[in-house]
């Protein structure tokens, strides 16, 4: 529990597959903004609060502390003693938790619709009244060293992408890990978590996102009572450095006795939603060209490098648009038994060579645009995933309108769109190139 | 003030446990039955269905058989081989998938209602005309392996796999679910194909439904997906196992800086008088995440884990009782310590009123939260016949639950937790051990 969402590159990102949710939305005097969802299939309703801070908004030299935050925001408030919050939800037959991100920090209850005024009343509550102690911050330390350990140290793999990471962005806050640094989590004081919570937990810098059995006409009266009254903080801005130009390749080779599967990925970086660099059409391209590359059993690369070639156990491609700063774009294979790196690296450099030079076909086109607009009419079917499309798109400042018109703007995505990209992202580019191996193999 | 939220949470549910429309029981024209909850809101339909046997049916020498039969019976069916049959399913936006675990072999189709009749002629074919070609076998048998090799290194993988096969050593449990390296490699095409054959019956099947379907067309569908089956499966038998539970704590080496701990012991029957009071203990001592005792005692009290939990796990012939949790190396000993300590300390001390009313009101206002979404809906319905469970379970259920008493959960604790016979594994390089 309490969730870290890495945008790890091997993992699938949670994307932005939003269809027409429809929802429904409003500001409170404050700046808090409101946003209702409607699905109505059980009585029941998901609550959540998001922050417009992340990991990639933390000082120099204290990574970690919004994850770090995030766990405290279970500890103790002026009406409520440490550890209740979860508890007192768990006692009214709900599900609670949080996760944070590099541009977000969200926060979430899932009640029986009569229960939402109590949730909602509970989370206003540690939006301004949290209670930080030595006492309770010392324990909770360990058990994010110990998460770091479990996600990262205890995985060969994890540890590469960190590593990648620091490679990948030379000079943005992306580089750091959002679990932080552990040398740096392990000296994070009790000044500099509540500074940061004094910073950024503001309603102004804040998006309530309902979904389930609930009309406006339900809702507005109770975000009034429990939001409307936390006032207003300063107007906050979110300075982020920004990428140089690279100079040189670069390649992070990992060895480790754990592996037993090597893999190779390279990296490049590429526009997001919220960094699309004036060409508007370019992440709905890439998602296409992701679909084309990396869609499934028939996919390009798949068919390629896995099925064609034999070369690979698995490969494909995959792109995080979901950024409010520059993101990456990622080619990734593991290379069949008896099958050299080296080789493997060939192929899929041959594979972006071709894309390079004859682009994508009007056929691979029609075919991922229909199967990502079918992918949004899924995505309405289970109770959460439109609070999590919304969210997430509201927290790097897209707006309701950019996320329901997604479908029209896959459809809209013409082959020199893809074509430009292709040139933008890919062609001559340098690059960063991610090997894991075993102890004794070859690099 | 800081009784204010906890004056509010001694108001009882007065919602019904779940408000959808109520489970329907659809036989088609052959005798083939689905359980089916209708939900016309999205343009959605999921089916799910399950056959009795799986991996633990798997012959000796060919562990892995139900799982390759699984990730290899989407790859061609019919006159379609691999990339013309996964094509069609891309371009339908039809997901179409196998899969298989110790006791049952399975999968299920989430589709738009618009291509539902195309969908159901895929699982048809796949279910009774699967290819198994050579190429695409040979790939997903590879894929498997890989898998298996790069498991061999992981923490909580090699605890488990060295869990089952201490407790139930021989038996077909003792091997998992997964297969092994050799048993994948001596599988031929002609065993995946005498798979298929013989172990998917319609005496072994059962099959849920969620969303935009009416019972007679479900009734055609049934038929036209399930009718070319044969109907019974070879006979198969999976004898009662027998776990033997060990006493001494067993260390398996890995360089890790993170221990992986398991303990297990024995579990209750699905259909035990005593299964809910001992699912509300499970929720009070480790199931209840941050309202569970492991978790306030080694992780919220000392920050000794990220993650610590137990479960009950049920499977036809044995049931277990299984709890774990990854601390650093240093901190093993203490973790192992505190665990035990409180398992000694439920047994012998009980539960209080208190928390028995807090696992309650949370087990059963939270019983509507899991059906979010058609494939889950499906999937319960499936899991319902499963275990057997009558038609009206999410009506009843919630009342069972009610029904425990303190008294039944603290005599539970007493006779069914062994704090005396907890076997534990810890995979990694723990200190002071």
């Amino acid at each position: 529990m309490r969730i870290l969402i890495v945008l790890s590159l091997l993992l699938l990102p949670l994307k932005a597959q939003a269809a027409v949710f429809n929802p429904q939305s409003f500001t409170l005097d404050n700046g808090m903004q409101v946003v209702l969802i409607p699905n109505t299939r059980v009585p029941v309703v998901k609550h959540m609060v998001w922050y417009k801070v992340g990991s990639a908004d933390e000082p120099a030299g204290k990574s970690g502390i919004a994850h770090f935050f995030e766990h405290l925001m279970f500890k103790g408030t002026d009406k409520l003693e440490p550890g209740d919050f979860s508890k007192i939800v768990a006692k009214n037959g709900g599900q609670d938790n949080a996760f944070t991100s590099y541009d977000y920090t969200a926060y979430f209850q899932t009640v029986a619709k009569d229960r939402l005024g109590l949730v909602m009343d509970m989370e206003a509550n540690r939006m301004k009244h949290l209670i930080l102690t030595k006492e309770v911050i010392e324990p909770e330390r360990q058990v994010i060293l110990e998460e770091r350990r479990q996600r990262t140290d205890n995985d060969p793999g994890a540890q590469l992408r960190e590593q990648l990471d620091t490679a990948q962005y030379m000079n943005h806050p992306y580089r750091i890990p959002v679990i932080g640094w552990a040398h740096e989590v392990a000296a994070l004081s009790l000044k500099d978590l509540t500074t940061f919570y004094d910073n950024w937990y503001r309603p102004n810098n804040a998006i309530l996102v309902v979904e389930g059995d609930i009309t406006m006409a339900e809702l507005r009266p109770l975000a009034e009572k429990y939001y409307g009254p936390i006032p207003r903080g300063p107007k906050l801005t979110r300075i982020r450095p920004t990428e140089p130009p690279a100079q040189a390749d670069r390649r992070v080779i990992k060895k480790d006795q754990r592996v037993r599967q090597a893999s190779l990925q390279r990296t490049y970086l590429a526009p997001s939603y919220g960094y699309d660099q004036g060409d508007a059409h370019a992440p709905y391209a890439l998602e296409v060209l992701e679909n084309i590359l990396s869609g499934g059993a028939t996919s390009r690369l798949y068919k390629s490098l896995v099925i064609d070639q034999k070369l690979a156990i698995s490969a494909g491609f995959s792109y995080s648009p979901n950024r409010l700063d520059v993101t990456e774009a990622t080619f990734w294979a593991s290379p069949r038994p008896g099958v050299s790196i080296e080789t493997m690296e060939q192929a899929l450099l041959k594979e972006i060579n071709l894309l390079l030079d004859k682009g994508v076909a009007q056929d691979e086109i029609n075919r991922a645009q229909k199967s990502l607009v079918n992918d949004a009419v899924f995505a309405r079917d289970s109770l959460g995933t439109g609070a999590q499309v919304l969210g997430s798109s509201l927290a790097i400042n897209r707006t309701i309108d950019e996320v329901e018109d997604w479908p029209n703007k896959i459809k809209a995505v013409t082959r020199s769109d893809i074509e430009r990209v292709i040139n933008e992202v890919f062609k001559n580019k340098y690059t960063v190139t991610g090997v894991l191996l075993g102890a004794n193999e070859k690099s | 003030m800081k009784s204010l939220y906890l004056a509010l949470i001694t108001l009882l549910f007065s919602l019904p446990a779940y408000a959808l429309a109520p489970v329907q029981e659809v036989v088609s024209k052959e005798g083939i039955k689905a359980w089916l909850i209708e939900d016309h809101t999205n343009p959605i339909v999921a089916l799910k269905f399950a056959f009795r046997g799986g991996s633990a049916l798997d012959p000796v020498g060919k562990e892995g058989l139900a799982r390759l039969a699984s990730a290899t019976m989407d790859e061609g069916a019919g006159d379609m081989g691999s990339q013309a049959f996964q094509a069609k399913l891309e371009d339908l936006s039809v997901t179409l998938r196998f899969e298989a675990n110790m006791d049952e072999f399975g999968g299920y189709v989430t589709t738009l209602r618009e291509n539902l009749a195309p969908a159901t002629q895929m699982l048809r074919t796949a279910l009774s005309a699967p290819r198994f070609d050579k190429e695409p076998v040979e790939r997903i048998s590879a894929q498997l392996l890989a898998s298996l090799r790069q498991s061999e290194e992981d923490p909580n993988s090699v605890a488990a796999r060295t869990l089952y096969k201490s407790i139930f050593g021989d038996h077909p449990y003792g091997r998992g679910s997964k297969g092994t390296i050799d048993g994948i490699k001596n599988i031929t095409q002609q065993d995946l194909k005498n798979f298929a054959k013989t172990r998917l019956g319609k005496d072994n099947l059962v099959v849920g439904v969620a969303g935009d379907i009416t019972p007679d067309d479900l009734k055609k569908l049934l038929d036209d997906v399930f009718g070319p089956l044969p109907d019974k499966a070879s006979p198969w038998k999976i004898a009662k196992a027998q776990p033997v539970f060990f006493k001494d704590l067993k260390v398996i080496d890995k360089p890790v800086p993170q221990s992986s701990i398991l303990f297990a012991q024995k579990g209750i029957d699905r259909h035990d008088p005593d299964f809910y009071p001992a699912y509300v203990l499970n929720y009070i001592l480790g199931g209840g995440g941050f309202s569970s005792r492991l978790t306030e005692e080694v992780r919220e009290k000392r920050g000794l884990v990220y993650s610590v939990y137990s479960y009950l796990a049920n499977y036809d012939q044995a049931n277990l009782w299984l709890a774990g949790a990854g601390t650093q190396n240093a901190r093993v000993k203490e973790t192992l310590d505190v665990i035990r300590h409180e398992w000694k300390k439920a047994a012998t001390e009980g539960i209080t009123a208190q928390e028995v009313q807090d696992a309650k009101t949370y087990l059963t206002g939270s019983f509507a939260l899991r059906f979010n979404s058609s494939d889950t809906i499906a999937a319960i319905l499936v899991g319902m016949q499963k275990d057997n469970l009558p038609i009206d379970f999410l009506e009843t259920r919630n009342k069972q639950v009610e029904a425990v008493s303190l008294e039944d959960v603290n005599r539970i604790a007493k006779t069914l937790l062994q704090p005396q016979n907890l076997s534990a594994i810890v995979v990694g390089q723990p200190e002071g051990l």
